[in-house]
């Protein structure tokens, strides 16, 4: 039996590493080509740190507009973070726990910003800042409100999804040994939602820190220009090598938060006995069961 | 005695929806504000009126003063005049981009699923960092190799194959969105296929059903659920998407829906089509949510049987 199922699988084999080739090989020469010694993205001139830190005017660590682009993106991120972190926790807990119609509407409400297409949010959000809550200026704070509606919605889903998984016997228990519901909230449930808030988080952050459309929509020229924005104006421009540096620095800034996320929920995992491990940890931050 | 613990019971009952209610609050409010009334906001440009001397778009907030011309205009040009073919694109594109990631895409979510064997977490990894790399990044990627002195242009050219890939090509533009968008859905099917009970699978072939008899007959109507909310939900994005064809083609030749509502509502004066255009895209695509919504409710329940 084993022998058939291991020759039915070669082809798949081959497909699936063509297609691990296919989709990772491309980046990883945008990533040499940020080595460049010279101007072009596409010939290979030798390699250099000129892109990167050694050119004082043109390197991404030296360049001003580079520098802006990185602080505003940071920013944006972590204020997102702050604000829909809280809001969603309480979102999931309260959408899984009332009853009756006003529940569906609830559960309808969180569930269709996941599904709509960021243009369609983008696009809505921006003729709202802009005729009717005008007193929300284009800018830092639009793509604030923006990212958090966005990133509010994967928050609840990754915490629901825990909280289904714990039950309600915990807290029970907790109330029958005489503590107030608050209490049991406080030091039983809330403490079991850790590894669901460890992966909101990095799952919101790699959202905005990655995210175009909406940021764009959103944005009032350079002040709030953030690093994706920038490279977007200038993928089809004669842009040197230090594109591909800022892009490279921005998927190393996203796998570094994954990789700290990933370890942290798994040693979570390991110290509470909870099974799993890295598989788990993964399922946690890629919404596979969502 | 047994009265008061009575009430004293009923009290906390009672007490307990109107506390989870409130944790529900601030975010319902919240979407509410910046989801919901945005939608309003979206028709009452898209049915207002044109300021006469500015040109600019006057939102009419009052349904009862809701004007319909220029929406006329704009569904009349969708269907039968110059928008037909933005449209009609939209579609080919996203048809074509569809059935190739599923052609990619499920044999390599049936292969982690059923055959990985001891490599599965490495493959898993594998298959899941392009999900978490940036889509500019990947897009960026691309440009680089296709531009005309670009590595994979000039390896083609070897072959005789001189082809001007970044200039207003379809093909570029459907396979660029297959590869922004395949991580997507490869994901959720192997999800879908690894929850499957393959025992199933595994009776069928037992009771004489030849590989393929067993894929159609009993995997594929196991999974088809599952198949189709993953589908769904890289069909809405891709339905909206606009920075794919402007990154790889930046030509009118190749626009999409996405482009006209970005150019409308980021490029013009005329707001007020931009509007109407996300109307329509949004009507369209409520048909694929309400159906997504719907399926996954099924699944839900079909898992916690």
């Amino acid at each position: 039996m084993s022998n058939t199922t291991k020759r039915r699988g070669s082809p798949l084999a081959f497909v699936i590493w063509g297609y691990i080739i296919w989709s990772l090989v491309p980046v990883i020469i945008a990533v040499v080509y940020s080595f460049n010694d010279g101007r072009s993205r596409t010939v290979w001139q030798g390699f250099s740190l000129r892109w990167w830190i050694t050119d004082p005017y043109a390197s991404i660590f030296r360049n001003d507009e580079t520098q802006n682009a990185i602080s505003n993106s940071l920013v944006l991120a972590f204020t997102t973070l702050v604000v829909v972190t809280p809001l969603g926790i309480a979102l999931a807990i309260g959408s899984q726990r009332i009853r009756g119609r006003s529940a569906n509407f609830v559960q309808g409400l969180t569930s269709a910003p996941l599904i709509t297409p960021e243009i369609v949010v983008g696009a809505a959000l921006l003729l709202t800042f802009t005729r009717l809550f005008t007193a929300v200026p284009l800018g830092f704070v639009a793509q604030l409100l923006g990212n958090v509606t966005f990133a509010l919605a994967s928050v609840v889903v990754i915490v629901r999804a825990r909280l289904v998984s714990i039950g309600a016997s915990f807290e029970e228990a907790a109330r029958d040994l005489g503590a107030t519901r608050w209490q049991a909230l406080r030091f039983v449930l809330l403490p079991m939602l850790w590894p669901s808030v460890m992966a909101s988080l990095v799952v919101v952050f790699a959202t905005v820190i990655d995210d175009f459309v909406i940021t764009s929509f959103l944005s009032a020229g350079v002040g709030s220009e953030t690093v994706p924005l920038r490279i977007y104006s200038s993928v089809r421009g004669g842009a040197t090598p230090a594109l591909n540096a800022l892009a490279t620095l921005l998927v190393l800034t996203s796998f570094t938060v994954l990789i700290i996320g990933l370890f942290g929920l798994s040693t979570w995992r390991k110290r509470q006995g909870e099974r799993g491990g890295l598989r788990a940890a993964l399922a946690d931050v890629t919404r596979m069961d969502s | 005695m047994d009265t008061l613990y009575r009430g004293l019971t009923q009290a906390n009952l009672k007490s307990s929806p109107r506390l989870w209610a409130g944790f529900a609050i601030p975010g319902t409010v919240w979407l509410t504000v910046l989801f919901v009334i945005p939608f309003y906001a979206v028709a009452c440009v898209a049915f207002g009126t044109i300021d006469p001397i500015f040109r600019d778009a006057v939102p009419q907030w009052s349904p009862l003063s809701w004007d319909f011309v220029q929406a006329k205009q704009i569904f009349t040009s969708l269907a039968t005049g110059p928008l037909r073919g933005v449209a009609i694109r939209t579609v080919i594109y996203v048809v074509c981009a569809m059935t190739l990631c599923f052609i990619i895409g499920f044999p390599i979510a049936y292969f982690l699923a059923r055959h990985a064997g001891k490599h599965k977490l490495l493959l898993l990894v594998l298959i899941i960092v392009p999900f978490w790399v940036n889509y500019l990044m990947r897009m960026l990627a691309w440009v680089n190799l296709l531009s005309v002195d670009g590595l994979f242009t000039r390896f083609m050219r070897n072959f005789g194959i001189n082809y001007n890939w970044l200039d207003g090509s379809p093909i570029t533009v459907t396979l660029g969105l297959v590869y922004g968008y395949i991580p997507f859905l490869i994901l959720p099917l192997y999800a879908t296929l690894e929850r499957l009970d393959w025992r199933l699978v595994d009776a069928a072939r037992d009771l004489g059903a030849k590989p393929r008899q067993a894929f159609r007959l009993v995997t594929l109507p196991m999974s088809k659920a599952g198949l189709v909310a993953a589908g769904i939900l890289i069909a809405l994005p891709m339905f909206g998407d606009y920075y794919t064809n402007d990154l790889l083609s930046r030509s009118p030749s190749t626009e999409m829906i996405g482009n006209q509502i970005d150019f409308f509502l980021n490029a013009s004066t005329q707001p007020q089509n931009g509007a109407l255009l996300v109307l329509a895209l949004s009507l369209f695509l409520l048909l694929f949510m309400s159906f997504y919504l719907r399926s996954t409710r099924q699944q839900s329940r079909q898992v916690t049987r």
